[in-house]
């Protein structure tokens, strides 16, 4: 072994140390966001949540307006707080479309049949890939997508009333 | 006054580290002769460690309010059992505890490890006493654990029922003597290059300590992962979180390093590796310790963050390891390799093992730290999770798994048999199950289908050492290995059973509905309030059946009031086949329950394997040292 070689792990060494002193020094942020904000959406192709409505891909997303991507579940109680507040935005002329995550299409039915359907299109993501690939760490959550499919707003947990023009606002934003 | 005599034990500790460190630097640079001096000393400052924790336990045993330590983590009311682990749950508390693991070791190490040269002995204890001093200074310099308050408050503020669970008593310091127990293993081949003496009585004497420290730190993984599982409620048993990679970076620096002293010892081969092994493992301990300690990195084990720790931590493991890094560089060169081997031969198998482990090490080390690299670099925040950790680490381990089944049937120095005809048997049950796994189970991943099929193949493969011989007459340590084997096996097809055979049901059922989930009809009988000391929660009853009895399952969704926090905890039935792992979430206005339910079959086998592995260790540990024993006796008479 030459001298050179036997240098690199000490040089590595401190090289990860001096990394681990800066973290150190940094003020500190726990708060976890998608990384995706201002991103395009990641490509995927998810069959139907449920028969009836369409199923849903990346593609679907990019249609020229700002869109909405919900995630949801039937076996997600707070989605069902949060349903009444996706039917009144899909009154005002809201575009949802859904992706069931960890669901079954009998489920799925079931749920939108006692809380109404205000969705497009609906993905069943059965191993929440596509949930983790967007960066959303529960459900409920929803993204803003624009008409590029460029996601510009991530919306953590139910929307409640009082979010409402939070959401609209961004919505607006992303036209 | 007890508070006191710890403080003043660990400062005399710490004096006397010092004065060993001195004494050891003479003796090995020829100055004086120190050698009774030094191991003495080790002793005492081993025994005065001790002493300061076993004050620091009387201290929590009497909750002694006038502590800092005890009025934050201690509470009258606490149950006894839980009054004593307070004493280590919490940092510096669990710092004391490190820091006597440590003086324990050195002290171990002077009093047992007769065989190594005594000029080797004398630098591992100068090493063990610089760790020490480091240790120390942190200790008392930054997380005094004896602090008083005056005036001495009424009452204390760890009544924290999370916190009261026996998993997490007994878990911390498992780890620890792991972590800790690698520093003897450092310190023998730090004195080992410091005195160029490199040689198979070196890693005879490394052995037991390594294989030691390697029991501890599985049955601490093990426990961690089973802890893990029962208590976040989502039916996973390893998460990748950097707190648990922070425990699996020495076991697997470990694994590598008690196969690599095997060679040292038998063949006298692999010298400078087996000293770099050892370096790595007792430093990835070091790091694993500032992992969790300065929370430098976001994990779900939330502990005290405080940044001036942290780089009190850092600055200790950034002097010790480049320190021994450097000693390596400077000595590498001038250790003469000793005995050749073949391609086809033991040590060759031990070469691609250490290899893969290696590699398997620097993946789980990359994903780990890469989140906070990429942060310094582009300021850009990210995290990686199981999908890297799987693809990499899977297949590496499978290939590690293949070379399991052939390593031990290979002879020292050369294999002359062919092997083959030997495998027959694994490969047709790896070959079988290969089958009806791509038949049977369509839906489960690659890696998992390979996984079952493995752990098909090592379990008669594990054994084949034993067999061929009068299996009670094969040495003890041959036994250790064999059990250490299958218990890898057993937990390999536990956790590839678990990702592919699980089935999970997530949904939102009224009283009086029933659920299916797998072979499994659960009847959701109703809810009940139940309390506790500062919690109020739902119990669901739910009753399982699959055809025979009815198994009665429990799951609690609990309210804390102060903070107020939300838990579930899992209602778990144990069977032979498997498991059944309930939990009970949230409600809402029609009176429906999320519930969440999972079958497992076979997952038990991951822990029980992992005890296996252990155990397995064991028996070699006590073969080698039985034989080492043996002979020294025969040298006497």
């Amino acid at each position: 072994m030459s001298r050179g070689l036997r240098l690199i792990p000490i040089i590595l060494l401190v090289w990860i140390l001096l990394t681990f002193a800066w973290k150190l020094i940094q003020p500190e942020d726990s708060t976890v966001r998608s990384q995706l904000v201002n991103r395009e959406v990641p490509q995927f192709a998810l069959p139907a949540g449920v028969p009836g409505t369409p199923a849903l891909s990346s593609a679907d997303l990019a249609t020229g307006e700002p869109r909405l991507l919900n995630f949801f579940a039937s076996w997600c109680v707070p989605c069902v707080a949060e349903a009444p507040t996706l039917e009144r935005m899909r009154a005002q002329g809201v575009k949802i479309d859904g992706i069931a995550v960890r669901d079954t299409p009998g489920a799925v039915a079931a749920f939108l049949d006692r809380h109404g359907n205000p969705y497009q299109r609906i993905g069943a993501d059965r191993h929440s890939s596509v949930q983790l690939a967007l960066g959303s760490s529960g459900v409920p959550e929803t993204f803003v997508v624009d008409g590029k499919g460029v996601i510009r707003f991530q919306f953590l947990g139910p929307i409640g009333s009082a979010d409402l023009p939070t959401v609209m606002r961004e919505l607006e934003k992303a036209k | 006054m007890i508070p006191e005599t710890g403080l003043a034990a660990l400062w005399l500790a710490a004096a006397l580290s010092l004065l060993g460190l001195f004494l050891s630097v003479g003796h090995v640079r020829g100055m004086l002769d120190a050698e009774r001096a030094v191991r003495a000393l080790a002793i005492v400052q081993g025994l005065l460690c001790l002493f300061a924790f076993l004050a620091l336990l009387i201290v929590f045993a009497r909750t002694d309010l006038s502590v800092a330590l005890v009025f934050e983590n201690s509470h009258s009311a606490k149950p006894f059992i839980y009054k004593v682990a307070g004493a280590w749950g919490n940092h510096e508390g669990s710092m004391l505890l490190w820091v006597t693991v440590l003086g324990l070791s050195g002290a171990a190490l002077s009093a047992m490890s007769r065989q190594l040269p005594p000029r080797t002995l004398i630098a591992a204890l100068g090493a063990q006493a610089a760790l020490a001093l480091g240790f120390h200074a942190f200790l008392l310099f930054a997380s005094n654990p004896f602090a008083r308050l005056s005036p001495a408050p009424v009452e204390g503020r760890g009544l924290n029922p999370l916190l009261q669970d026996p998993g997490l008593a007994f878990h911390p310091p498992t780890l620890y003597l792991g972590y800790v127990g690698l520093s003897v293993a450092f310190s023998i081949a730090v004195g080992a290059m410091l005195a160029g003496d490199v040689d198979r009585r070196l890693a005879r004497a490394m052995r037991p300590w390594v294989l030691g420290a390697w029991i501890f730190l599985t049955l601490g993984i093990t426990a961690g992962s089973y802890w893990a599982y029962y208590e976040l409620g989502w039916g996973g048993w390893w998460f990748w979180d950097p707190v648990e990679n922070a425990s699996l970076m020495p076991w697997l620096a470990a694994t590598a390093l008690l196969h690599s002293v095997a060679v040292l010892a038998a063949r006298d081969a692999l010298k400078a590796w087996t000293m770099m092994l050892a370096v790595i493992a007792f430093s990835m301990s070091m790091v694993g310790t500032f992992l969790v300690r300065s929370g430098v990195l976001t994990s779900v084990h939330a502990f005290a963050v405080d940044p001036t720790r942290g780089a009190f931590i850092l600055a200790l493991l950034g002097v010790y390891v480049t320190a021994a890094f450097v000693l390596f560089a400077v000595r590498a060169g001038t250790l003469r390799e000793g005995a050749p081997f073949e391609l086809v031969s033991r040590e060759a198998g031990i070469v691609v093992n250490n290899l893969l482990l290696t590699v398997i090490l620097g993946v789980v080390f990359i994903g780990t730290l890469y989140p906070l690299l990429a942060e310094a670099l582009s300021g850009e925040k990210l995290s990686v999770g199981a999908p890297y950790f799987n693809a990499v680490a899977g297949p590496l381990a499978i290939l590690l798994g293949l070379l399991l089944a052939v390593g031990p049937l290979l002879g020292w120095r050369r294999e002359k048999r062919p092997i083959a005809p030997k495998l027959t048997v694994p490969g047709l049950f790896a070959a079988c199950t290969l089958v009806i796994a791509f038949l049977g189970l369509p839906d489960a991943s690659i890696l998992s289908k390979l996984g079952l099929a493995l752990a098909a193949g090592l379990l008669p493969a594990a054994i084949l050492p034993l067999i061929g011989r009068n299996p009670l007459r094969a040495p003890l340590a041959t036994w250790g290995m064999a059990i250490a084997h299958l218990g890898a096996a057993v937990s390999v097809g536990g956790m590839a059973a678990d990702s592919s055979l699980t089935t999970e049901k997530l949904t939102a059922a009224r009283p009086g509905e029933t659920v299916d989930v797998g072979p499994w009809l659960v009847k959701f009988q109703g809810v009940n309030p139940v309390a506790g000391p500062n919690w109020t929660a739902v119990e669901a009853e739910l009753r399982a059946s699959r055809g025979g009895g009815v198994h009665v399952l429990r799951p609690q969704s609990r309210f804390f009031t102060s903070p107020p926090t939300e838990t579930n905890e899992a209602a778990i039935q144990t069977l032979l086949a498997g498991q059944l792992y309930t939990v009970l979430g949230p409600s809402d206005d029609e009176g429906r329950y999320q519930l969440r339910l999972w079958w497992k079959p076979m997952v038990t086998l991951i822990w029980f394997g992992g005890a296996m592995v252990a155990f397995g260790g064991l028996l070699a540990m006590l073969g080698h040292t039985r034989r080492a024993w043996r002979k020294r006796k025969a040298v006497a008479e």
